[in-house]
């Protein structure tokens, strides 16, 4: 019993970057563009936090800087994309191929690092007692506040895109961009900030990959969960309540491998680090088998460009 | 009332411009060793040096030169295959994946026939059947064949996948990279690690026979460039004077018309992916039966993904494709000579390269539209 609370609340803990990314490409794709550079975006942002944290020993300032890092990328993504009109999957690989080089670059004198005194680390800071309560003690109180922070960001934007009138403006832009211009809403504007909206979620899920879950930074750290992301927004079918439970599900994918691994199960390394990406494979196939279901829930101009003449 | 404008604006062009076309990856040339020269300076390195290490040295001399086209052959075959697929529209992004799965197929095949003295325990069953059957001139082709067999395989998995359950391409052919490398790694690590190979994980060599045997004595370049070469003329027949060519670039440019026309959706999709899989399995058994002669985890360098980067810049033609290989692959050269002649991180390839697309991409703005500066125009209201 008592383990598997605990094997629930690593799960929650592994899932969590993916939360927050999967979060943000939501977001991206209720406004009708696909970021294929979300690989790209998280490690940037990995390195940016890993960096920050190492200079200022603040994991507070670390996620901002993820967070600033992933933005910053989205904008040059959302200038070639929406302001340029460059072709989304095109400028969404240019992204990650970048990201790649330019975070292997900058990191390369990080590898190896530890971070300092976790003294500074933001878990310290809630009542230790609450996490000694029974199951709910580890699920919830025995996280790292980011797990929180993924929670709350769930609920707001389920609220932001379901209760409020912005919310019902950006998912008219999914749909039907061409019916929102000429109802006078600027979309290339909405679509940006949209855009750099999920940017700056994906960096805060790289920069909590290097700060908190890893912690360290080696060369490919993300290893896939930009792109696992992208695809749970599809299993998801865009809905961010299932986004959280998607990601939750592949955090436990993923940890199932070292799980297996620390029980001895005899199977080489190599072939369960291959889960998480098979399982997104045929989760992704199961899922999309139903066309019914995929185009009921898509933004109708997924992926298509606006022009506004 | 004056209205001031600052910004350029765009304008569309009646139509696409031809000479843009042509233009636009010189510019994002331009561009990216102007934000290189930047970078050298800020890194505190002579910028002329250090472009001169990009761009001139990796083809000063027959030598570099010959690594430079070595390592161009494989770019320009995947490169090749991937503009079938973008062509028609089709998203293929796991080159790298079906490069790996060429490799490993190759790699099985070289130990099982290679003869005794690379082979491996469980594998040499095979042996006396098929050293009969494959004499030793047939066994580069058959090396060779595996690996074509093995990518193009790869790439079935996606096209089936998008055909059978309409999953997306994009994210299938991408996570099926990651399965790769973790395939390869189990391989050299775990069943056909050489056993007399003192623990690191990689294959036996491959014996004499299935090498592919390089063009030139003293230089690692083999006779896969020439296959490249030949493959040029021939994607542009299939491209551009072929009825299925035909077919797959109406069905990339416009899906309606081509389904009016009763051109299969679902042939497009398996004839790209088969193709471009093919191709980059073909490359990754040529650059283990070449250069590499056996398995390790480090048979590629993201061919693949560079390869992705070289279509846009050859501009999805295949005369172009070929001069894209040879500049990336002289990048690739260039950031190993930063790396041991400037003493910089051999990453800064991997900024470059990335760079190049986003500008290229920025410059193809020019393609459809024309810059206008209009300066204090006076607007009536």
């Amino acid at each position: 019993m008592n383990e598997i609370v605990l094997l629930l609340a690593a799960a929650i803990a592994s899932g969590t970057p993916l939360v927050l990314a999967g979060l943000g490409l939501l977001v991206n794709e209720k406004a009708g563009v696909v970021n294929l550079g979300a690989e790209g975006m998280m490690l940037i942002a990995a390195v940016a936090g890993f960096a920050t944290a190492f200079g200022t020993g603040s994991e507070m300032l670390a996620l901002g800087a993820g967070a600033l890092a992933g933005a910053t990328a989205a904008a040059v993504f959302g200038l070639l994309v929406i302001g340029l009109n460059a072709n989304q999957y095109a400028a969404g690989l240019a992204l990650s191929l970048f990201g790649g080089g330019f975070s292997a670059f900058v990191g390369i004198g990080y590898v190896g690092r530890k971070l300092g005194d976790p003294a500074a680390s933001l878990t310290g800071s809630i009542g230790h007692w609450l996490a000694d309560l029974p199951v709910i003690g580890p699920l919830l109180f025995g996280q790292h506040p980011i797990v929180w922070l993924s929670l709350a960001l769930t609920a707001a934007v389920a609220w932001l895109l379901y209760r409020t009138r912005a919310g019902l403006v950006l998912r008219a832009i999914g749909e039907s961009p061409e019916s929102a211009h000429a109802l006078g809403y600027p979309v290339r504007l909405i679509r940006f900030a949209a855009v750099v909206t999920g940017g700056a979620l994906c960096g805060v899920a790289g920069a909590c990959l290097s700060v908190v879950y890893a912690p360290m930074w080696v060369e490919g750290l993300v290893a896939g969960r930009g792109w696992i992301a992208l695809a749970l927004t599809t299993f998801a079918t865009w809905r961010p309540g299932r986004v959280l439970l998607g990601a939750w599900l592949f955090g436990g994918v993923t940890l199932l491998q070292f799980h297996l691994q620390a029980q001895g199960v005899a199977i080489a390394s190599q072939l369960l680090a291959m889960l998480p990406y098979l399982a997104t494979i045929v989760v992704l196939a199961l899922i999309s088998r139903n066309p019914a279901w995929i185009r009921a829930n898509m933004p109708a101009s997924l992926g298509r460009p606006f022009h506004a003449d | 009332m004056m209205r001031v404008t600052l910004l350029p604006r765009f304008e569309p062009r009646g139509r696409p411009s031809a000479a843009m076309s042509i233009a636009s990856p010189l510019i994002a040339l331009l561009l990216t060793a102007l934000l290189a020269a930047a970078l050298f300076v800020a890194l505190g390195k002579d910028p002329w040096r250090g472009l001169s290490v990009f761009f001139i040295e990796p083809l000063s001399g027959w030598r570099p030169a010959s690594e430079v086209l070595l390592k161009a052959t494989p770019l320009a075959l995947c490169a090749l295959g991937l503009s079938l697929c973008y062509r028609s529209n089709i998203w293929n992004v796991g080159a790298e994946g079906q490069f790996l799965l060429g490799a490993i197929a190759a790699g099985g095949m070289a130990l099982w026939i290679g003869g005794p003295q690379g082979a491996l325990g469980s594998l040499a069953a095979g042996d006396g059947m098929f050293a009969a059957l494959a004499g030793r001139p047939l066994q580069l082709p058959l090396v060779l064949l595996a690996g074509v067999a093995g990518g193009a395989a790869w790439a079935a998995i996606t096209a089936l996948l998008r055909d059978r359950c309409n999953a997306n391409e994009i994210l299938v052919s991408l996570m099926l990279v990651y399965v790769a490398q973790q395939l390869l790694g189990y391989l050299v690590f775990g069943p056909w690690k050489d056993p007399a190979g003192f623990n690191f994980p990689q294959t036996p060599t491959f014996a004499a026979s299935t090498w592919l045997p390089p063009l030139m004595a003293g230089t690692r370049l083999h006779w896969g460039f020439v296959l490249a070469l030949l493959a040029v003329p021939l994607f542009w027949f299939v491209l551009f004077r072929s009825w299925r060519g035909f077919q797959l670039d109406v069905s990339g440019q416009a899906p309606a018309a081509a389904r009016y026309a009763g051109f299969s959706a679902r042939r497009a999709l398996w004839t790209a992916l088969l193709i471009s899989g093919g191709m980059a399995g073909l490359a990754g058994a040529m650059e283990v039966a070449g250069p590499l002669r056996q398995l390790t985890p480090h048979v590629s360098t993201g061919y693949g993904f560079t390869a992705i980067i070289v279509v846009f810049v050859g501009r999805l033609h295949p005369v172009g494709i070929l001069l894209a290989a040879i500049l990336l692959s002289m990048m690739l050269i260039g950031g190993e000579y930063a790396q041991s002649r400037l003493g910089l991180p051999g990453a800064l390839t991997g900024v470059f390269q990335g760079s190049m697309l986003f500008m290229l991409l920025a410059c193809d703005t020019l393609i459809h539209s024309r810059v206008r500066w209009r300066h204090a125009r006076p607007v009536s209201s």
